[in-house]
């Protein structure tokens, strides 16, 4: 849990000022960053340098050439701008409801549970143990046309006979919102517990009541909690084809399952490539716009 | 508490004012419902006796219990997968726990570019960490396989590490190591005697983090796998024709021996405090 | 380890010219200070007056910035914490956690490789009197105990000077009272120089020979408990140990051993010893516990009026205003000349020439008066 701490939390680590000016920081850097360059930041650039390649005419499948052909990111944009865009209102849809389920859930650990506190704790992470694929295909099976949710759902009057959750786009918001739950509810969780609860007991004192408390003491203090958890959610989810593939339909499908099919079914590299470089980094302006406008960039 | 002649709240209004008042415990344990939900059908259908294709309910068998190899390239993938996950964690263990003494003890130049570089894998979405190591290999003619994997793996694993230890590091009180000097413990003795078994219990915990994350992971190692196979893709690649009831096997003994763990490992906490 | 070469100079400890620096921000400013072997010394300030930093410099987890300090004749400037035969007792004590009492006392014994380590520490355990806690771990352990375990950790390696930063801080007033007493025993049984900062001032007039009153990154004033109160050298000594009334002055006379000093159309004498500047503006100085609400002394103000008085047990405390802009603190023993005075009563007040000290009128009035003194 304590990584979630550390992300919604700044650590500038003065630590004890007794040691500076040596060359043990470097030594002990060296191979953890070389490490990161060498396999993310250098594959970054490969990947930007694939985007701009042009399949020569009649060579071999997965023979590229560099021509610096940036339209390839108007063509693939233009191929996918579909996905592309259901992508972020996925992402965006199951981050709400992510947030929506795992805020009072965190708050009840953090002020409600008691002596329970640690056990629940674990209870949240615990479902992570079991494979994610293995719970995603459970959902399709307790989501099925005649499985236990989708009968009950029926016996409401004025339902439609055709009425089904399994492979649509609610299926999938409800799939992403479910897998990353933990990132969601151990960062609010972290916040929420670091609230002294006499600041609520003050705020009621000064004649708030139990809404008011909630609004003007609770949410603002755990907001570094919230920016947290969204981001671990939103992140993931905007990428994920997992969900998409096993809960959704061929018309929900997302950008990362175009990627992957770029990649491996049609073997077409440089759109694979411009279409991953374009999610990345909408999402890193995104996050760092969201950052700016909560006003926590403790995060980077 | 005598109130005399108070006049006693009928049953409904009783009912709802406990109902108000637990709300919010009622919330959670829904929340906990859905979170179990799927685990809870995963645990049941590992004792269908369902043969191959592990989708309706055919009887109850302990069979699959018995037997966990007994469906084909199920236990060749979890023996990957272990293998996989703990040679990532070792790696990204050290790498990371090294890269966090450096952020939490040392001063040096470069800071904020690496906190850069540990912050920007997490923020990338699996799918551009896995195509964009995929496009590397390939570019340089290596055949995606087994060590593909645990390189991606200890790269992404690398930034959980270092945020996890920072954090415990971060918390520790710096007069400890102060107070170790004073009492003639060099640099080194210091590190040894009380920095070290301090930080420990943020390191075990990481490597936790990381060795879950690796065995569970599907997106990346898909992309850098190759022909080599995986729990979590041999789920995947079985999804379509149907999954045998071994995996839910797996997957169930995973969550009940990460769960041990993970008690077991609060207990011994507990105990060391008290001495 | 026996490579861990502890120096073993005996002798006192001396600041010469010592300055620290964080940036531009000087928090020890060219101090210079001998603290005689053997002795209790007290540095005495504010929070943020440099005396913690003084302290570090001493042990070795800072570097000062200039100037050298010495144990006898031995440099130890530049020498590690852990090659200076210098042990501290720290704030909120930072006993190992991992470790129990036995570990934590032995750990400096270990690491200099010394035998006999068990009898040693049983010993330093007896004198503090925690025999009993050896097995347990610091956490199950209450503030008082943490405190002599702390105290223990650090007198056990027999060090030449042992340090105490805020040693009592956190414990709550009776028991620090209990381990003031405490903490004085035990210097006197070892026989090793303490040095203790501490930014209470009642906690340094019981326990140390000598005080320092640091402001600034500077030593205000330097000697015992009664010379510092009695006879305060600044505004801010005046201020800082306990209360005091000053009244802007001008010294008219300098005579026959006594300075006069007239104010606002009053005079009051002062003996020459106890004037502390040879500056014309000063301020008259003295402490609420020898006014005397009468009006036949040397020094007297009439005309004053009560207005407000709070009773506290020994004594009760009036706040009198005289004639002009002027509050004066009084305190008065509650014993058989009791006035009984309520707010809006006139009265005069008086008091002894020889209770009254001078002070250089150029500084601030306010000086070391109402400091938040939490750390």
């Amino acid at each position: 849990m304590a990584f979630l701490h550390g992300l919604s939390k700044s650590h500038t680590g003065s630590g004890s000022g007794l040691k500076s000016r040596s060359l043990t920081p470097y030594i002990l850097l060296a191979p953890g960053l070389i490490w990161l360059i060498t396999f993310f930041i250098i594959p970054i650039f490969s990947l930007a340098s694939t985007s701009t390649m042009v399949r020569p005419e009649g060579s071999q499948i997965g023979t590229y050439v560099q021509e610096l052909r940036f339209a390839n990111y108007i063509d693939a944009f233009l191929a996918s701008r579909e996905q592309y865009l259901r992508s972020f209102i996925y992402a965006a849809l199951a981050t709400l409801l992510a947030l929506a389920i795992a805020y009072p859930l965190a708050y009840a650990i953090a002020f409600k549970s008691g002596k329970f506190r640690n056990i629940l704790l674990v209870l949240v992470i615990a479902p992570f143990f079991t494979s994610f694929l293995l719970r995603t295909i459970a959902w399709t099976q307790i989501l099925a046309d005649s499985g236990p949710v989708v009968s009950a759902i029926k016996v409401i009057p004025f339902i439609d006979e055709t009425f089904r959750i399994n492979n649509t786009s609610t299926a999938v918001v409800i799939g992403l919102a479910y897998n990353f739950l933990p990132f969601m509810t151990l960062p609010l969780y972290a916040s929420l517990e670091r609230i002294d609860p006499r600041t609520l007991e003050a705020s009621g004192d000064l004649y708030a009541n139990g809404l008011t408390t909630f609004r003007k003491v609770t949410l603002p203090l755990s907001m570094p909690g919230v920016v947290a958890g969204t981001l671990l959610t939103f992140i993931p989810a905007a990428g994920d084809y997992v969900n998409a593939a096993i809960l959704g339909n061929p018309n929900t499908k997302m950008i990362g399952n175009v990627i992957e099919s770029r990649f491996f079914a049609v073997v077409d590299y440089p759109t694979a490539a411009a279409l991953s470089f374009t999610l990345m980094a909408t999402i890193l302006i995104l996050v760092t716009l969201y950052i700016r406008r909560s006003g926590t960039d403790e995060l980077v | 508490m005598t109130k005399i002649a108070a006049p006693r709240p009928s049953l409904s209004h009783r009912t709802s004012r406990w109902f108000a008042r637990n709300l919010i415990r009622i919330y959670a344990g829904v929340a906990f419902v859905y979170l179990f939900i799927p685990v809870a059908y995963t645990f049941a259908f590992s004792f269908n006796d369902a043969g191959k294709s592990n989708l309706v309910w055919q009887g109850f068998t302990l069979e699959n219990w018995k037997n966990p190899c007994g469906a084909p390239q199920v236990c060749e993938s979890v023996v990957n997968s272990l293998q996989i996950g703990v040679i990532s964690t070792v790696l990204a263990a050290i790498l990371g726990t090294m890269i966090a003494f450096a952020l939490g003890r040392h001063k040096f130049k470069g800071r904020k570019t690496t906190n850069l570089l540990i912050f920007l894998p997490m923020a990338t979405p699996e799918v551009v960490l896995g195509a964009s190591l995929l496009a590397m290999f390939l570019n340089l003619r290596i055949n995606p396989g087994f060590w593909t994997v645990v390189i991606a793996h200890v790269m992404f694993c690398i930034s959980f590490v270092v945020v996890t230890v920072k954090a415990r590091i971060a918390s520790l009180d710096p007069r400890l190591e102060q107070a170790a000097m004073d009492l003639y413990a060099n640099e080194k003795e210091t590190f040894r005697y009380v920095t070290l078994p301090l930080v420990m219990p943020g390191i075990a915990g990481a490597a936790l983090l990381a060795f879950s994350l690796s065995f569970d992971d599907f997106i990346i190692t898909n992309f850098n796998s190759g022909i080599v196979s995986t729990f979590p893709k041999f789920v995947y690649v079985s999804a379509a024709r149907g999954i045998p009831a071994q995996a839910n096997v797996i997957g169930s003994a995973m969550f009940f021996i990460a769960l041990i763990i993970v008690i077991v490992g609060q207990i011994v906490s507990r105990q060391r405090r008290k001495g | 380890m026996a490579n861990n070469k502890v120096s073993q100079d005996t002798g006192d400890l001396k600041l010469d010219r010592v300055s620290k620096y964080y940036g531009d921000f000087c928090a020890v400013d060219d101090l210079s200070l001998v603290v005689p072997d053997g002795s209790f010394f007290a540095l005495l300030g504010p929070s943020g007056c440099g005396k913690t930093t003084t302290l570090r410099m001493v042990a070795g987890l800072e570097e000062p910035s200039a100037g050298t300090i010495s144990i006898g004749d031995t440099d130890i400037t530049t020498q590690k914490p852990y090659r200076r035969n210098v042990n501290t007792v720290f704030q909120n004590y930072a006993l190992f956690p991992h470790l129990t009492i036995f570990e934590n006392i032995a750990f400096g014994l270990r690491r200099r490789g010394l035998k006999d380590v068990k009898s040693e520490v049983e010993n330093a355990l007896n004198l503090v009197e925690m025999g009993h806690l050896a097995q347990r771990k610091p956490n199950q352990l209450s503030g008082g105990q943490q405190q002599r375990i702390a105290v223990a950790r650090a007198i056990v390696n027999r060090p030449e000077v042992l340090l105490l930063d805020e040693p009592l801080g956190a414990l709550d007033l009776k028991l620090r009272r209990q381990m003031q007493i405490e903490l004085k025993r035990i210097q006197t049984e070892v026989g090793i120089t303490f040095i203790h900062v501490t930014h209470d001032q009642e906690e340094a007039m019981t326990m140390a020979d000598t005080i320092a009153v640091m402001n600034l990154g500077k030593i205000e004033q330097m000697g015992s408990a009664t010379e510092l109160y009695e006879a305060p050298k600044t505004a801010f000594v005046a201020n800082f140990l306990g209360q005091c009334n000053l009244i802007k002055g001008k010294v008219t006379n300098r005579a026959n051993g006594k300075a006069v000093v007239s104010a606002k159309g009053l005079t009051f004498e002062v003996p020459l010893s106890r004037v502390a500047t040879d500056n014309e503006s000063v301020f008259v100085g003295v402490r609420p516990e020898k006014l005397r609400l009468d009006d036949n002394g040397i020094n007297s103000i009439k005309d004053c009026v009560v207005i407000d008085r709070s009773f506290v047990g020994t004594s009760t405390q009036y706040l009198v205003k005289a004639p002009w802009d002027l509050d004066l603190v009084v305190f008065e023993q509650n014993d058989e000349g009791l006035h009984d005075l309520r707010v809006g009563d006139k009265v005069s007040l008086e008091w002894d020439a020889e209770h009254t000290f001078a002070l250089d009128g150029a500084q601030d009035i306010n000086a070391g008066a109402d400091l938040d003194d939490e750390e």
